[in-house]
């Protein structure tokens, strides 16, 4: 996940402040010292880190924060506001146009990420219940236009393109089709260019003229160094820009672009890229990945994740089941499906306060592969065994562990596990009858 | 949750063992700096030799200055301006050269050690007028880029095996077309396998380079196992006898462990069918790229074995800064940049040509 090692840094830097209940100037500069070195580290612009560390400062060592009983806790909570500020606030959204056909185009650096993500967001649009064209206006790059149209299969959106012609007059002739085939939204896809080729980033202007787009949208690779700045900037002049898209978030870059590109451009980042399949276009929320950055989680999107990806009427059975302790490995295994269906562990953990930081080290996979071969395991047993598991004896496990290719410790292991899950659910079960009477239990969490 | 037990306890482990590579490192570290009273007088005979080559390398001096004008404007321009309006050499003075470094995406670690060497050496020499400084850094970027086995290491056996790996949207595919034309003007039998066969239209990418460039390509089908691919073409390059063989791989970014245990497993194919194989793994970075080249270049490291470093979009204004910080924390050298959109954009690098590039007028 990005920002990982950003993260990680800033809460080093914080732990030492949060202990503290006076906390002297000495104490704040320190701190915005080695804030600053992990701005720096993470790539964020330079002349951004400067304003950024001296606005903190100000508000922290004004005499309210001093003399706060937390003062610590104040510290990190100026941090957060401002990091989110420098991020844009809140979520920002597509702009349409209210005479139809509405009409994107994605503009960029070589390389960043167009034409997937011209892909993707159109199928953000198909899921909103508009009907996007997609356009192939990149007549540079070898078999780009083809890229798009594999794309467009792949995802079921309508690929207009017009081979090697000028790409104005593709533009210019899209807006017909689209009109023709019932379209109510356009996304151009143009071809990479460096923004200091001013006969390219003509060829940007003279389409933007022409067509006049709704929105145009910089895409930037969120693991560009100081650069991205400049970038955004000439693109920005240029064209004027109403959004940016971050691509290949999913990466372990600390993503500093992510805070630079706001701050200087202005224009707010409107979608995050966080994976190589087609669906992984999200809403950029800067206030949630402020939390995220800072390791206070967030919540808010686990819990759309989870709304959107659960089926209710299931996780009501489900509870029942825990309740009344008939929860089977069958059971198990559908829940873990359905977390699986929420997206790659790694990033669902992320999003649990505190969670992020236990998590450091690990392999950077959780490996959803783990999940695949539990799979196979409960898939290899037989529908008794699924409901009572306690009659796997040792030739049930060998022939278990034969038939979903794993060892017999792999079936032992998964086995131990359920008990103790099985377990963890009686406790809360115990108690959600009991009322609040008995408080909760201390959560076996294996990362403490 | 107790599913993670098992992983949290291995993770142990690890850190233990990073905890001791990291003691390793800074052992070697502290060698390199020894030995480099040695690469002084390398550098002297680089000098020499270089004035016998200079003759064929002035075109190539061009294409780097142009291609890094704008790299020069940012780098040296800032570095000149800083010269000329602080005359001595105190606090402010490095304070500010840090600054202008890790804005060249050099990184604050680099940059620090940088600046501390520039410092002493300005110490050494008693020296303390700025304008003296310049050639200071310029010496010291060029020995830090300076470093054995940048040439490419092809000659001995045939077919010589280049497998080139990186992030999404670095350039591998337009690097190695550049590369086989290079290899083609040189009177090579050259053949390329389309071994990404994940991304859309990769194939059809690189047939159309292969095309112009008149080489040949193996191929298979988009979403064939890229294995298959690389095996097909390794007896394809033996039957014919190719010289070189150039395979593509799909972009991967560096912290998806199941892709880097595909392409590692991808050069184990290459070294079960040629155990002297792949001769070369060249990493493609993004020249805009910022300190997480040093991540990338650590862990494809880790799961290919990378030879070298392709820098792609020299051009732009981005500072290929990162190079400088991947020399002093990784020691891999940097073999060929890419200079613009041209076929003929690839350079073979040349830290000599590159630090005068970045810091002569």
């Amino acid at each position: 996940m990005a920002f990982e090692g950003l993260s990680q840094r800033l809460q080093d830097v914080f732990k030492k402040l949060r202990g503290k209940g006076k906390i002297s100037e000495d104490d704040v500069n320190l701190a915005m010292r080695e804030v600053r070195l992990a701005l720096l580290e993470a790539d964020v612009n330079f002349k951004v880190v400067k304003d950024f560390i001296g606005r903190v400062k100000e508000r922290a060592i004004g005499q309210e924060v001093l003399q706060s009983l937390t003062p610590g806790q104040q510290i990190i909570k100026i941090v957060h506001d401002e990091m989110a500020a420098l991020m844009g606030g809140s979520e920002s959204k597509l702009t349409f146009s209210s005479r139809p056909p509405t009409i994107f185009m994605a503009v960029g650096l070589q390389g960043a990420g167009k034409t997937t993500t011209v892909a993707k967001l159109g199928k953000v649009l198909v899921k909103q219940g508009r009907k996007p064209l997609l356009v192939a206006c990149d007549i540079y790059r070898p078999a780009a236009i083809k890229q798009l149209q594999v794309l467009g299969e792949q995802t079921g959106i309508p690929v207009f393109a017009m081979g090697q012609n000028k790409p104005l007059d593709i533009a210019r002739a899209s807006i017909e089709y689209a009109k023709n085939r019932g379209c109510d939204m356009i996304i151009l896809d143009t071809a990479g260019r460096l923004h200091i080729d001013s006969e390219m980033m003509d060829e940007l202007v003279q389409i933007k003229e022409a067509v006049k787009p709704d929105e145009i949208l910089l895409v930037v690779d969120a693991m560009t160094g100081q650069d991205a700045v400049n970038v955004s900037d000439h693109f920005n002049s240029q064209l004027g820009l109403s959004g940016v898209i971050l691509t290949k978030l999913d990466g372990d870059s600390r993503g500093g672009a992510a805070l630079s590109v706001k701050a200087v451009t202005g224009c707010a980042i409107k979608f995050v890229g966080m994976g190589e399949k087609l669906d992984a276009l999200e809403p950029f929320y800067p206030d949630r990945m402020a939390s995220r950055i800072l390791g206070m989680g967030d919540v808010l999107s686990l819990v759309e994740k989870a709304q959107a990806n659960i089926d209710q009427d299931k996780a009501r059975e489900m509870e029942r089941k825990i309740r009344e302790q008939e929860f089977t490995l069958e059971d198990f295994l559908e829940q873990m499906q359905q977390v699986k269906s929420m997206g790659p562990l790694d990033e669902l953990l992320g999003m649990i306060p505190g969670m992020g930081k236990k998590l450091k080290g690990m392999p950077a996979s959780f490996d959803d592969k783990e999940i695949v071969h539990i799979e196979a395991i409960i898939q290899s047993m037989t529908t008794d065994e699924r409901r009572n598991p306690t009659i796997i004896n040792g030739s049930r496990k060998k022939r278990i562990a034969r038939g979903s290719g794993t060892r017999v410790q792999d079936v032992n292991r998964l086995l131990k596990q359920f008990e103790e899950s099985r377990k963890m659910m009686k406790q809360l079960a115990d108690i959600s009858k009991k009322g609040k009477k008995g408080g909760f239990p201390p959560m076996n969490f294996p990362f403490n | 949750m107790a599913l993670f037990k098992r992983k949290s306890k291995k993770n142990q482990k690890e850190v233990a063992v990073e905890e001791e590579q990291l003691v390793q490192k800074n052992e070697e570290l502290t060698q390199v700096v020894e030995t480099e009273a040695d690469a002084q007088t390398s550098i002297v005979e680089a000098l020499v030799d270089d004035d016998v080559k200079k003759k064929s390398k002035t075109g190539l001096f061009d294409k780097f200055k142009q291609g890094l004008s704008k790299t020069r404007s940012s780098l040296s321009g800032r570095i000149n301006e800083l010269i000329q309006s602080t005359k001595k050499l105190d606090e402010d003075f490095w304070e500010e050269l840090e600054e202008i470094l890790i804005q060249a995406d050099v990184g604050v670690n680099t940059s620090l050690e940088l600046v501390e060497k520039v410092k002493q050496t300005a110490r050494k020499k008693k020296i303390s007028d700025s304008s003296e400084v310049m050639s200071i850094i310029a010496d010291e970027v060029r020995e830090m880029l300076n470093y054995e086995g940048a040439e490419l290491n092809l000659q001995a056996h045939t077919p010589g095996i280049i497998m080139v790996v990186g992030v999404n949207g670095a350039g591998k595919t337009t690097s190695i077309a550049k590369l086989a034309y290079m290899f083609k003007n040189e009177q090579q039998r050259v053949i390329l396998a389309a071994a990404d066969t994940f991304r859309a239209a990769a194939i059809d990418q690189l047939q159309i380079w292969a095309d112009r460039v008149g080489v040949e390509l193996i191929k298979h089908q988009e979403g064939a196992d890229p294995g298959a691919v690389v095996f097909d073409a390794i007896s394809a390059a033996k039957a014919r006898k190719a010289d070189v063989l150039i395979i593509d791989t799909a972009g991967r970014l560096q912290n998806k462990t199941n892709l880097m245990k595909e392409i590692s497993k991808i050069r184990k194919i290459i070294e079960r069918e040629i155990p002297e194989g792949p001769q070369e793994v060249l990493l493609v970075l993004d020249a805009t790229t910022g300190q997480n080249a040093i991540s990338q270049a650590r862990i494809f490291e880790e799961a290919t074995g990378v030879t070298g470093i392709v820098l792609t979009k020299l051009d732009g204004t981005a500072k290929g800064g990162i190079i400088l910080g991947i020399a002093s924390e990784l020691k891999i050298p940097v073999k060929f940049v890419g200079v613009g959109e041209g076929m003929d954009d690839m350079k073979a690098f040349d830290p000599e040509v590159f630090a005068r590039a970045l810091f002569e007028e």
